[in-house]
């Protein structure tokens, strides 16, 4: 893969700028915030691979994440907290020519929204999912979420958290996702490389980034600030691609597996529809057109 | 613009008011439909999963109707026409989805079969008790329209009207029957597509550099953009401004809410959808919707038999409420008598409308039938007296 020389366009300060609404600058992300990263890393991630940005449409549920959606030059859509995927599946379904990302918080798709990820994924349904996970649930202030770390503290949990975690990779994996991967804000050359392949790959693909929340997550538990966060994710991190997703949970200061752990083919759901409908109606089925004139 | 003839199942039927309601999507241009299965509504789609794939399009069964709810409103930003089929515990989780709906003006169909309730209630059996629901269960303030079909011939008509007001007033508009009138069969006519009159989708004209996706035309309603085609446009549950952007501000919330309510001023004045019988001379106005106006009819006909000028209003449009019209024969009217199978919903509307003009009689029934004629023809008596 060769990394592209970004260029500036004239009049930006930035070469990510065409890519951004930048008459909504500034943003509301904190000083030290790592979802900006993520979104940098998209941004040349979708620079790379080429694709056509007007056939690329990104859903985002609700939270700091989820204010993804709102910044990105893309289609975008700001939904409800938890169902960025059944929109997603349901834009997607009804055009299959576009490419339907989701990018959305730990909270919002693996808490209110688990259910639809587990589907999404069982059904292959051709969906890129970015979960930006802080370990909270940041914009309401910090309560735990499901992937809060035993012993964290939380708005919610005053005393120290102590419920079992998702670990997301392997719930994606078991739930058939065809891509599974795992960065931290850290890994930004791996991430964006990642997105890129997601973006080239079809079916079910998750990418957890871990990203620090330093105003929220890290000052309650003196975690110090977003530098700080980086610090940890450097020494804590270890690349294994094509580690056993079981083996990767996650802690509070323990060690991190990064890489890509899995990346399979499957048919997805509009391939699995059109065999069977083929199969039981032969010349009779009728293909769905992409977005009807109506 | 004439309905697409792929999806017309041209002919005379006989159909319960389920599927009906199914043929009506398909002759509207639906081509998305998306559901969680529920008593006494899964017909609809069931029948629609087992067309679907002849005419062209998807049906996909959800995990849950929060999902079903707004999968719809992808595939609707996506190009498609689109619509969800529920009942009572299932529309109860769609309301925020309804409210998003609203909020993103996003034009789409909820199809809701009453059963009794709260809660499970009584699933096979019939209900008018989500009436207020309907209106009034997203948090916030909006608009929606309701439309209460009494036959199947109804639930195919009325539900390509559903379609259309959708698609004029960019609101979710709900398709509220009831268990008896999706299960009753009788003679379905569906005409050839070109009697079919579908609103067509309102695209903007403008090229994206002007485009400001909520910038309302003279109706008050924006035009809107198709998914994929360059637009880059930005769709928020949020408060937002006419470019669609986020704004927190005392002016934008004003501006955005009190227009989502004031588009549908043409159809709550003048336009609204009624069937009116004998008001010249009534000194009774039966006002009622759904199974219960065919209960009300015999009741209305014995009453004229026994010499009672009663007359008969059946609201088609349930919401947004004729108001108007109701307070306008409240002035002439010696009092109106509302049977319903609920404790009293629409009621208090007409109680609102008559503004105590006119005595208003509730005939309520906790549902799981529907009323006996006779208790409709007492309250007329009584309140002919
Ligand atoms: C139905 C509903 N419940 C609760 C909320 C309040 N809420 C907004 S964001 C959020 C949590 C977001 O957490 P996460 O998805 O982890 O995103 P982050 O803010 O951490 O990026 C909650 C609970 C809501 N908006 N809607
Ligand atoms: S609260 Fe946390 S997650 Fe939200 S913007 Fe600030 S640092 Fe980022």
């Amino acid at each position: 893969m060769t990394p592209t020389t970004l260029e500036i366009p004239d009049g930006a300060q930035n070469p990510v700028e065409p890519f951004l609404r930048m008459d909504r600058m500034p943003h509301i992300w904190c000083p030290g915030c790592g979802i900006g990263t993520t979104v940098n890393c998209f941004t040349r991630a979708l620079l790379d691979s080429k694709v056509n940005l007007d056939k690329v449409a990104i859903v985002s549920g609700i939270g700091c994440t989820g204010r993804v959606a709102g910044y990105a030059r893309l289609d975008s859509f700001h939904t409800t907290h938890g169902r960025a995927i059944p929109f997603a599946t349901g834009m997607k379904l009804a055009n299959p020519e576009l490419q339907v990302v989701v990018y959305s918080g730990d909270g919002d798709l693996f808490a209110i929204g688990g259910n639809h990820f587990i589907h999404a994924a069982r059904r292959n349904m051709d969906l890129k999912v970015i979960c930006v996970n802080n370990m909270t649930y940041a914009m309401t202030g910090g309560q735990s979420s499901s992937t809060t770390p035993a012993h964290v503290i939380s708005a919610t949990a005053p005393y120290g958290a102590f419920e079992p975690t998702f670990n997301l990779v392997a719930l994606a994996e078991a739930a058939g996702a065809s891509y599974v991967a795992r960065w931290t804000t850290y890994h930004v050359k791996q991430l964006s490389r990642s997105m890129e392949e997601v973006l080239h790959k079809k079916g079910f693909c998750f990418i957890e980034v871990l990203s620090p929340c330093p105003t929220l997550y890290q000052r309650r538990n003196k975690m110090g600030d977003g530098l700080d966060a980086m610090k940890y994710y450097k020494q804590a991190s270890k690349i294994r691609n094509g580690a056993p997703t079981g083996e990767c949970t996650l802690s509070k200061s323990g060690e991190i597996v990064v890489g890509k752990f899995v990346d399979r083919d499957r048919p997805d759901y509009l391939e699995l529809l059109r065999a069977q409908m083929t199969e039981a109606l032969g010349e009779r089925y009728v293909e769905s057109e992409a977005s009807c004139s109506c | 613009m004439h309905a697409d003839p792929k999806g017309v199942l041209t002919g005379v039927h006989f159909l319960d008011g389920d599927h009906a309601c199914c043929e009506g999507t398909l002759a509207a241009g639906a081509r998305f439909a998306a559901g969680y299965p529920i008593t006494p509504s899964t017909e609809v789609v069931e029948r629609f999963a087992s067309r679907i794939p002849t005419v062209g399009g998807i049906f996909i069964q959800m995990e849950d109707e929060l999902a079903a709810s707004i999968a719809i409103q992808g595939a609707v930003w996506a190009g498609a026409k689109a619509f969800t089929v529920t009942s009572g515990p299932g529309f109860s989780l769609m309301m925020e989805h309804i409210g998003l709906a609203a909020m993103t003006e996003t034009p789409c169909v909820f199809v809701d079969v009453q059963r009794g309730g709260p809660s499970t209630g009584l699933p096979t059996l019939p209900g008018q008790a989500d009436m207020m629901q309907a209106r009034w269960g997203s948090h916030g303030d909006y608009g929606i329209i309701a439309l209460c079909p009494n036959s199947p011939q109804e639930c195919f008509d009325l539900t390509i009207q559903a379609f259309n007001l959708s698609e004029e007033f960019r609101v979710p508009v709900m398709m509220m029957m009831d268990e008896c009138v999706g299960h009753m069969t009788e003679k379905v006519v569906i005409p050839e597509p070109d009697q079919i009159e579908i609103t067509p989708r309102r695209y903007t004209k403008l090229p994206p550099e002007e485009y400001r996706p909520f910038e309302p035309r003279e109706d008050l309603v924006p035009d809107m953009a198709r998914t994929g085609e360059g637009y880059r446009f930005h769709i928020t549950g949020l408060t937002h401004d006419e470019r669609g952007y986020p704004n927190m501000s005392v002016e934008t919330q004003d501006r955005l809410v009190r227009r989502l309510l004031a588009k549908l001023n043409p159809l709550a004045n003048g336009r609204s959808l009624c069937e009116t019988e004998n008001l010249e001379d009534a000194d009774v106005v039966v006002v009622s919707y759904g199974i219960t106006s065919r209960v009300a009819q015999r009741a209305i006909q014995l009453a004229r038999s026994r010499g009672i000028r009663a007359g008969k209003f059946r609201l088609i449009t349930a919401w947004p409420f004729p108001a108007e019209r109701i307070r306008e024969l409240a002035g002439r009217v010696k009092a109106f008598v509302v049977p319903e199978l609920n404790l009293g919903q629409m009621v208090l509307e007409v109680e609102r409308a008559a503004a105590g003009q006119a005595k208003v009689i509730p005939v309520s029934h906790a549902g799981g039938t529907v009323h006996n004629p006779d208790t409709i023809l007492n309250a007329i008596v009584e309140a002919a007296r």
